[in-house]
């Protein structure tokens, strides 16, 4: 690397054949394989020859310049700290927001919003296929009015919210907008995310409602809409994190999210978007596994294949867009249901490299969450966490400490590469929807998550407390319970919003949204006069359901 | 090959994470036995007509979103009504200690929890599957 570290030789073949060959002939190592958790071959030692074709200026660069690696912000976290967004909900919406202001009272600075089954899968609580399902995932919302009862005495004004809900991200986003409304906010001043990837549910979560070409105009409608009413709000969430959780390696989670990135911004433009309008407020959503370095080289990645795709490909001008912005949410999948105290530890770990990489925001797992949703005092100590990281480790006092570790500049360039080598392939199946339609995500996918749980049947991969390190005589601890009496209010309450709400405004409203998407107009405007009219979430996916159909797809395994 | 043991794999409710739905059916297929994969979203009625119609042996219900003293019931019932009784079911997934009990009682005694190793569950289906004539 020019300019930072020698780029003379560093003498390498010398140290192998003078120190470490008669080292190995005392002391051999253990058997390896030296394998990153997603099966990456890791060598004994990097030097200065593993960065030596590295340009500093034009590869890396400082904090807050092109192309990013260091991070978006000159000052990292010496300026602001991530905010530390910890995803709760469940049961009814009053139980919901009392975990919020509970939360919020333990210093979390945003809100992020678990919608149950019923609520991703926009169906209401009496559809047959929602037994046993109400509020047991996250929080249930049939209607605005179960909206406002979530968010009672919390001014949206004053904080960002982020919610975790793809298919039916419009009607859910309206509903929002409408409580902001009714407590007097300035749409043009508040702030938060909608997830509204619909992409990553095709390939990985499958909560999907309508088929893909349909799903992407709902979400450049948003593009559109967002950037003339609701200026500050990021717009859409592309995820890696499920796709990550559905079992792919790190590379895979890398290159399949930020390759649905462009897919959106190539829809945005071909719908007649300014690239500068709408990319500015597109974020990122990843992982963080357990294998610290990977991880870490994977979000210095991210940054630069952004940058530099934004700028070349699609001829970005505005730094903004260039920069690559996301939340973190420790690895779910990575939790033991076996001696669960162990995974305060491990989410630890993962919550620091997250912060070593850059994060904007994070998300610290609870240590009972692969046993069921948290309680109260486990998320504590999740939130805790993050501000041990925070406050006590001095790992905030310094930008991108790892800058310049050969090993992490070398692992940052390989995962650059490798995406790089699947953006080639999915261009050439013609985009990502096409490579969705083809299951070749989903494949690599299915190969990748077999590969690793046959790596742990053969103990390759060490999961402490499940196949090795096994404590026969473990105690239960104590779990969060959700009984069925969510549903049995949740339907009483539709019933009675069915009764006492004005019948013929909801028809027209729905007939509004049908005409919508029949043509060409924005469906927003549409989804929020059905808000106000206080249609539910099931009645207006189900007007949608009318004119597009539902999707179902081949599974792959 | 009419000696193979035949599995229903199934995920019912609305829940799409199906990674260890289909990591099991995989290692099922491994291990010999014909595997049969419903895809997602499935009632019980779809999953115990699906059984009926594949001549299953075994159904397994791959549930992670609290729902299953819904479903586990109803599909041991709908069996029963087919006369189906002799279709073993097991279940895997986030199965809370305090329902293990009320499943067991209702003839589900094959409970798989996180990091159950893929071999158990095996040898589990191997010992439990109906007797094929």
């Amino acid at each position: 690397m020019k300019g930072v570290i020698h780029p003379a030789e560093s003498g390498k073949a010398r140290w192998e054949r003078e120190v470490l060959e008669p080292a190995l002939a005392r002391a051999p190592e253990r058997p390896g394989p030296f394998t990153t958790i997603s099966g990456r071959p890791i060598e004994r030692l990097y030097t200065a020859e593993d960065v030596a074709g590295l340009d500093y200026a034009r590869d890396i660069g400082h904090p807050g310049e092109y192309p990013y690696v260091r991070g978006i912000h000159p000052t990292g976290y010496r300026g602001k700290l991530w905010t530390m967004r910890q995803f709760a909900g469940f049961g009814t919406p009053e139980e919901t927001n009392q975990r919020y202001k509970d939360l919020i009272a333990a210093g979390g600075t945003g809100l992020s919003v678990a919608f149950d089954l019923p609520t991703l899968m926009g169906r209401d609580p009496d559809h047959p296929l929602c037994l046993g399902e109400v509020g047991k995932c996250g929080v249930n919302i049939t209607s605005l009015a179960d909206m406002e009862r979530l968010f009672e005495g919390i001014s949206l004004a004053d904080i960002t919210t982020s919610m975790t809900i793809n298919s039916p991200a419009p009607m859910i986003f309206a509903m929002y907008l409408v409580v902001a409304e009714k407590q007097g906010a300035d749409w043009k001043k508040i702030s938060g995310t909608i997830q509204n990837d619909i992409l990553k549910e095709f390939i990985a979560q499958k909560e999907y409602i309508f088929p893909p070409r349909p799903s992407m105009r709902l979400i450049t409608d948003i593009f559109g809409f967002c950037a003339k009413e609701v200026p500050k709000w990021n717009t859409i969430s592309v995820s890696g994190y499920h796709i990550r959780e559905a079992g792919s390696t790190s590379l895979q989670e890398l290159a399949f999210t930020l390759r649905d990135g462009l897919e959106y911004v190539q829809y945005g433009v071909d719908a007649g978007l300014d690239v500068d309008d709408f990319v500015p407020r597109i974020s990122f959503f990843f992982n963080s596994h357990s294998d610290f370095f990977e991880e870490i080289a994977k979000y210095r990645a991210a940054r630069k294949l952004w940058a530099d795709a934004m700028k070349h490909r699609f001829g970005a001008k505005n730094p903004r867009s260039w920069q690559l912005r996301f939340h973190t949410q420790t690895a779910g999948v990575s939790l033991t249901a076996q001696q669960p105290y162990n995974n305060v530890v491990r989410t630890a770990l993962q919550a620091l490299a997250a912060v070593l990489g850059g994060t904007n925001s994070l998300h610290t797992n609870s240590l009972d969450e692969a046993l069921a949703l948290p309680t109260k005092e486990t998320a504590t100590i999740a939130l805790r966490t993050q501000q041990i990281i925070a406050h006590e480790s001095g790992v905030t006092n310094v930008v991108d400490p790892l800058g310049g570790s050969y090993f992490v500049e070398k692992l940052t360039r390989d995962m650059e590469e490798g995406t790089l080598k699947y953006w080639e392939a999915i261009d050439r199946m013609g985009g990502m929807v096409e490579a969705i339609e083809l299951g070749y995500p989903q494949k690599e996918i299915a190969e990748a998550s077999y590969q690793f749980q046959q790596a742990v049947e053969r103990r390759e991969k060490v999961i402490v407390g499940v196949n090795d390190f096994v404590q026969a005589d473990e105690k239960p601890i104590e779990i969060l319970y959700i009984d069925d009496t969510t549903a049995e209010r949740q339907l009483a309450r539709l019933a009675e919003l069915k009764r006492t709400r004005d019948h013929d405004r909801v028809q027209r409203a729905l007939d509004g949204l049908r005409q919508a998407a029949r043509g060409r107009d924005n469906t927003m405007p549409p989804l929020l006069e059905c808000v106000r009219a206080y249609a539910t979430v099931g009645e207006m996916c189900d007007a949608l359901r009318e004119v597009w159909g539902e999707y179902e797809e081949t599974p792959v395994i | 090959m009419s000696q193979k043991i035949r599995v229903v794999i199934a995920k019912p409710g609305l829940d799409g994470h199906d990674r260890g739905a289909k990591v099991i059916a995989r290692a099922l297929r491994d291990a010999g036995m014909e595997v049969i994969y419903t895809g997602l979203r499935q009632t019980p009625e779809q999953i115990v007509s699906a059984a009926l119609q594949e001549d299953a042996d075994v159904i397994g219900l791959s549930i992670l979103s609290g729902a299953h003293m819904h479903i586990c019931p109803r599909v041991v019932e709908l069996l029963k009504e087919k006369g189906l009784d002799d279709v073993q079911v097991v279940v895997g997934g986030i199965i809370p200690d305090q329902d293990v009990p009320k499943l067991n009682a209702l003839g589900i005694t094959g409970i798989f929890i996180p990091g159950t190793p893929m071999q158990e569950i095996v040898d589990f289906i191997t010992g439990h599957a109906r007797a094929r004539v």
